[in-house]
């Protein structure tokens, strides 16, 4: 339209019971300042919510964070839960407290970057801007 | 996906075909003609619109939750397209009306799709009237779109609705004596959301007054507690009153008919903007002599 790009949309979302939306928030916000489309559903998501989400808002990543402990356990899932869905293509990145054993295992389940509270932002920007881009690409 | 793949999907009202079809439109990308082409104009006719505009914090969303619960009870599909304003600065966008409507984010029936403004002039209009198509044409009966009734191209959003709904809350500082001209006026419906909440009884009748002054049919005022789902099937009922008036009286037609003008127009600007703007580049105009001038020999010339 105006613009010739396509704008980049991201979904950032967080599973699990604990009430934290700290790292959610700043996510969304850097994101935001950094050009992207952020849908932000709040804390306490099922995976399947998170999903269901992503597809119908058509997004080209999604980000989750976990402040919880519970990541193993969630991120997975919400990588399940878009694979059932039908999207296995929309990547997904996390964030959190995340100790460095639990890091190759996420990736191992499909998660494509982990970001721990040490990250810099511009590192975060730029594998969102990638994994977006992949997933246009492919 | 393929465009044959994604046809296929609108025809079975797939979620994921919808909100694949609205990116393609809002990107203006060349598959846009191919989907719009297949839409189901009876489906499109028979829909109802319902606008909901008012000031941050009002309650919009969780009102419109609730709508959603209510509607659901007899089975419907819905359509929601909630509008935020993109960030004049980095052009990104926070899009968070999904919070408050995440209870029917796995209702298959259920279809949202949140919607930067992207800063465009009048353009808005043509990307959402194309995305409350879209869902209308996959079955969605209702459609609610769901702006921040501040900025003017927020403002025209709203002509597309058949019904409009202006919701105001105590506490935000809004003086209606103050509020912006217009904004009123749109409304078939005023709310005043958060009844539960000092100083709501004092908005209603303030509304109530200024709404009698000066017309014989006053703009009917509604209370709700979004957060509680109270008040919301008697509005339903009154939003279903005006709807028959407005089919009866013509009204409906006429707004039809002016908002597809609108839209007509606004695709218009969308396609010629990008062209003149190229045309203008082109011709490396020199510095001297009047733009208007200019601007019509370049408007005759194509
Ligand atoms: N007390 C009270 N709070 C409400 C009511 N409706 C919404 N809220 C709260 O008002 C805030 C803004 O609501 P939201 O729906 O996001 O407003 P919007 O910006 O107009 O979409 C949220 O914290 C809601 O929980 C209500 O009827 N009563
Ligand atoms: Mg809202």
């Amino acid at each position: 339209m105006t613009e010739k790009t396509p704008k980049k949309r991201v979904l950032v979302g967080k599973p699990g019971l604990d009430g934290h939306d700290r790292g959610a928030k700043f996510l969304a916000q850097a994101l935001r300042d950094a050009g992207f489309e952020v849908v932000y559903t709040g804390i306490r998501r099922s995976p399947e919510e998170i999903a269901a989400a992503a597809i119908q808002e058509d997004v080209d990543a999604l980000g989750l964070s976990s402040l919880s402990g519970a990541h193993m356990r969630l991120f997975p899932a919400v990588v399940e839960a878009l694979a059932k869905a039908g999207a296995p293509e929309i990547p997904v990145l996390g964030g959190g407290v995340i100790p460095d054993e639990d890091i190759l295992a996420l990736k191992a389940a499909g998660i494509v970057e982990i970001f721990t509270p040490g990250t810099p932002v511009d590192i975060i920007i730029s594998a969102f801007q990638d994994a977006c881009e992949k997933k246009s690409a492919g | 996906m393929t465009i044959d793949k994604l046809l296929k999907g609108l025809k079975a009202w797939d979620p994921r075909a919808i909100g694949r079809a609205i990116s393609l439109v809002e990107n203006g990308d060349d598959s846009a003609e191919a989907i719009l082409s297949s839409l189901d104009e009876d489906l499109i006719s028979e829909a109802t619109i319902l606008g909901i505009t008012g000031p941050p914090g009002a309650g919009k969303s969780t009102l419109t939750n609730g709508i959603i619960s209510q509607l659901r009870q007899s089975r419907k599909r819905i359509g929601i397209i909630a509008i935020d304003p993109s960030s004049p600065i980095s052009g990104g966008a926070i899009l968070g009306d999904r919070i408050r409507m995440m209870q029917h984010a796995t209702d298959q029936d259920v279809v949202m799709r949140s919607m930067a403004t992207r800063g465009r002039l009048g353009g808005l209009c043509a990307t959402a009237g194309a995305a409350v198509r879209i869902m209308a044409s996959c079955g969605c009966s209702n459609i609610i779109i769901e702006t921040v009734g501040v900025g003017q191209s927020e403002m025209d959003i709203i002509r597309l609705a058949d019904i409009t709904l202006l919701v105001l809350a105590p506490g935000l500082g809004d003086d209606i004596q103050a509020m912006k001209a217009g904004l009123l006026e749109v409304a078939d419906i005023l709310v005043v959301n958060k009844a539960d909440c000092k100083g709501a009884d004092i908005l209603a009748m303030d509304l109530e007054a200024v709404t009698r002054k000066g017309s014989a049919t006053p703009t009917p005022v509604s209370m709700t507690v979004a957060t509680e789902s109270k008040g919301i099937a008697e509005l339903l009922d009154q939003i279903e009153k005006v709807d028959s008036e407005h089919r009866d009286s013509g009204e409906r037609q006429k707004r039809r008919r002016g908002a597809h003008n609108q839209e007509v127009l606004d695709w218009c600007l969308e396609i010629l903007r990008p062209r003149l703007l190229a045309e203008i580049t082109k011709k490396g105009l020199p510095l001297l002599g009047d733009p208007r001038l200019k601007a019509k020999k370049i408007l005759e010339e194509q």
